[in-house]
């Protein structure tokens, strides 16, 4: 009997397994609508063991996947030095970067091959970084400290890159210009409050960033802290509309609110400010 | 031959299966076996719904026979398990810390069986919820920047350790803004003294001078102010409950207990031994803890080898239980544990013109500390009150004077901005205050072989807690301290009376 079940649930173990993968893979799963097949996995969880341990050994996979390939090349930086290595890890990564004096990007082809000859060029720092689409996540940074001369550093929808990660970008303090955080699924408010260190950036593009409630808000703010910048991709307006029915709710729940949860309350009293 | 078996099983099994739902019914609710699932039953489970048919046919038999005291099959829900291997008084963050790194730790599953004492069950007096929330490396002793640094790295990796499948992750909330330490004249040497030790240990902290300060906050008054150090990366603020749920969630999913009741008593077993000095002490072992439902005199001793006091601000009160510091004066059985609650305040203020997203957790050398609370000009601020003006601590009133005396006027003077502002609410909840040296205590007693100390943070308990959980579950399951030698916060310091004195203390 016992085999019989078996049988019939391997099939679609695997179909089960890519789903709770995807839906692990990101936070933004959160606002998306739950799969059609994702009620079987739980009813199938909920019911098996083995399933259950299955997803549970997928998801470790995947998170050991992410650790191995942000893993600090060591090795490459004591045989070829810091340059060497942060332009590798990046072509590793399947991302694209430009040494300074050059014009010239490095980049990996549709197969994620690239050509060597970036090892020639060890004492050249790079200047310009383009990580869009790659899994790098905050221990993959430690590859690019070195890279102290960095003046651009593009982020575009990486599913990785959190607010732990932006609070680490202090190391570009001197440098950094331009920074493109678009479509990054789990930015917030903790990390962007982070950005004013960057005091040189002078772009920042901030659009379609789903976890951030309130942008237009979060772009005044950062306009106020960030003079000489100019914030990209976010209307003022936007945010603000809908959060005007909360004002009453906020004010006579806030004791309860404050005290039980914390909640971060997101500006509506800021709203005075567009206006 | 073999029908005649077939029948006398059917036979038996028809007889169990008709005193099966009552043998179910006291090994379930007692000795409390359930499935390690967090999720809802998917189908309508005949054996979870046996305690509600039960309290049913109760309130039916009661009906039908009014006046009677009598009960069939009488049944209190939530009673805790008539024994366990470890059993946690306190069922806030740490003691939630330490029964997921406990069940991490085990060897095999079910290897030890851990349950969890918690008085209040809607957590409003406790001071895991009631804090305002920060964590920060800026310590002046090395073990307290160590733990922060860990609590961190754990928090950063926060998915990976506590999410539970099929459910939502895990998001703390967490600003990443960083603490600032202003000194004055008289504490700017020891404050160039701690960055040293922080930079040490590894935190990312940075001292800036007062033009420096003046160009990076120029909503700051930097009048008196000599020197200021100021956390890069790691520091900032988040979201309490949440941190505290995800580890209740992880480990209940992992088979830990939870039972809401209070501790009223240690059943215990003394031995005496003579020390080398020639004075006779007791050493006492721990065999029974009473733990009594709320809202009831009802009380089930449990059974346990091992008890851990996480109790944070009555800590010192579930020590005097078991008989810590009642010995006879002037020998060490006479050394209580030293750890009070002290009421503490923190005040909402709104100030649309206050300081705006670069605000840090600001901390001034007069104590006052703020921080910004959301985006729409929101602030929470307090101030640790002198020695001799410590509030009473019977309940959790608020005192508004307090405010207007003493924090205003430093607040004020820091952030001309804060001098037209509204207080909007305010809470109060308690530091679990080491008075011996404001460190947390971590280790076993000395005279009471089985009784672990977690407890005596002063303020940053909620911040230290995975690295203490973790420290304390290595300190039970492989008897020593392993990633970090925390040796330091142990009781040794107390009975040698050699304070470890931190020196910032909010």
């Amino acid at each position: 009997m016992a085999l019989l079940m078996l049988m019939q649930s391997r099939g679609c173990v695997w179909t089960c397994l890519t789903v709770i993968r995807r839906n692990l893979s990101s936070s933004s799963a959160l606002l998306a609508p739950p799969k059609p097949n994702s009620k079987l996995t739980f009813f199938l969880c909920q019911r098996f063991h083995d399933v259950e341990q299955m997803i549970s050994w997928s998801s470790w996979l995947k998170s050991w996947t992410l650790r191995r390939k942000n893993v600090y090349y060591s090795y490459t930086q004591s045989e070829y030095g810091d340059n060497i290595a942060a332009a590798f890890y990046i072509l590793s990564m399947k991302g694209g970067f430009r040494f300074a004096g050059q014009s010239d990007w490095f980049r990996t082809n549709y197969r994620g091959k690239f050509s060597w000859d970036f090892v020639n060029f060890p004492d050249v720092p790079i200047e310009e970084v383009d990580m869009s689409r790659t899994l790098i996540n905050y221990s993959g940074l430690n590859n690019l400290v070195s890279q102290q001369g960095l003046r651009s550093l593009s982020l575009r929808g990486c599913p990785e890159v959190d607010d732990w990660f932006l609070s680490r970008l202090h190391i570009y303090q001197d440098t950094l210009e331009k920074l493109d955080l678009s479509h990054c699924p789990r930015i917030t408010i903790g990390g962007l409050a982070s950005l004013h260190h960057l005091r040189k950036l002078r772009r920042l593009e901030l659009s379609s960033l789903p976890q951030l409630q309130s942008p237009g808000l979060v772009r005044i703010l950062l306009e106020e802290v960030l003079p000489h910048c100019n914030i990209s991709g976010v209307d003022y307006r936007e945010g603000l509309t809908e959060t005007n029915t909360h004002i009453d709710k906020q004010t006579d729940s806030e004791i309860t609110q404050l005290t039980e949860e914390h909640t971060h309350t997101q500006g509506p009293h800021r709203q005075t400010l567009t206006q | 031959m073999t029908s005649w078996r077939l029948v006398a099983r059917a036979y038996s099994a028809i007889n169990s299966g008709i005193r099966f739902p009552h043998a179910y019914c006291t090994s379930v609710a007692l000795s409390g076996h359930r499935s390690f699932s967090t999720g809802t039953a998917v189908r309508k489970d005949f054996f979870k719904d046996v305690e509600s048919h039960i309290k049913e046919f109760q309130e039916k038999a009661s009906a039908a026979m009014p006046g009677s005291g009598w009960h069939p099959m009488h049944l209190t829900p939530g009673l805790p398990p008539e024994r366990t291997d470890i059993l946690i008084v306190g069922g806030g963050v740490v003691g939630w810390s330490i029964a997921y790194w406990l069940k991490k730790k085990e060897m095999i599953r079910d290897g030890v069986r851990v349950l969890v004492v918690e008085k209040d069950p809607t957590y409003s007096q406790a001071s895991t919820v009631l804090s305002a929330g920060g964590i920060r490396q800026q310590f002046s002793l090395p073990e307290n920047i160590h733990l922060s640094l860990a609590s961190a790295d754990f928090m950063r990796n926060i998915n990976d350790h506590l999410s539970v499948l099929n459910d939502d992750p895990i998001d703390l909330q967490f600003n990443h803004s960083g603490y600032l330490f202003l000194a004055s004249e008289k504490g700017a040497e020891i404050m160039e003294e701690n960055y040293k030790t922080q930079r040490y240990a590894g935190a990312k902290v940075t001292l800036l001078s007062p033009t420096q300060l003046k160009d990076k906050f120029p909503w700051l008054n930097t009048d008196e102010v000599v020197l200021a150090s100021y956390g890069l990366e790691n520091e900032g603020w988040f979201d309490p409950w949440t941190l505290l749920n995800a580890f209740r969630r992880k480990a209940m999913s992992m088979g830990v207990f939870q039972c809401f009741g209070e501790v009223t008593g240690f059943k215990y077993k003394t031995h005496s031994i003579m020390t080398l000095d020639g004075d006779l002490v007791d050493l006492k072992r721990i065999r029974y803890v009473n733990v009594r439902m709320p809202n009831s005199l009802e009380y089930q001793p449990v059974e346990c080898a091992i008890v851990v006091n996480a109790a944070g601000a009555s800590a010192g009160k579930v020590a005097k239980l078991a008989g810590i510091g009642a010995g006879p004066e002037h020998t060490i059985g006479a050394i209580p544990v030293p750890v009070e609650p002290r009421k503490r305040f923190i005040y909402v203020l709104h100030c649309p013109d206050g300081p705006g997203l670069d605000t840090p957790f600001m901390i001034d050398y007069s104590g006052v500390y703020f921080r910004r609370e959301g985006l729409g000009g929101n602030y929470i601020t307090g101030m640790s009150p002198e020695e001799e003006e410590e509030p009473e601590t019977t309940d959790l009133e608020v005192d508004h004077e307090f405010f207007q005396e003493k924090i205003w006027p430093h607040l004020a003077n820091r952030v001309p901005a804060f001098e037209k502002l509204k207080v909007t609410s305010a809470w109060a909840g308690y530091y679990d205050y080491n008075t011996f040296d404001q460190n947390g205590i971590l280790g076993l007693h000395p005279l009471v072989n089985n009784m672990y100390f977690a407890t005596g943070f002063s303020g940053h308990g909620l911040q230290q807690s995975p690295a203490a959980g973790r420290a304390l579950a290595e300190l039970i399951l492989d008897g020593d301290f392993k990633t970090l030698d925390l040796s330091a916060l142990g009781f040794q310091r107390i009975f040698s009376n050699q304070p470890t004195l931190e020196r910032n203390i909010v």
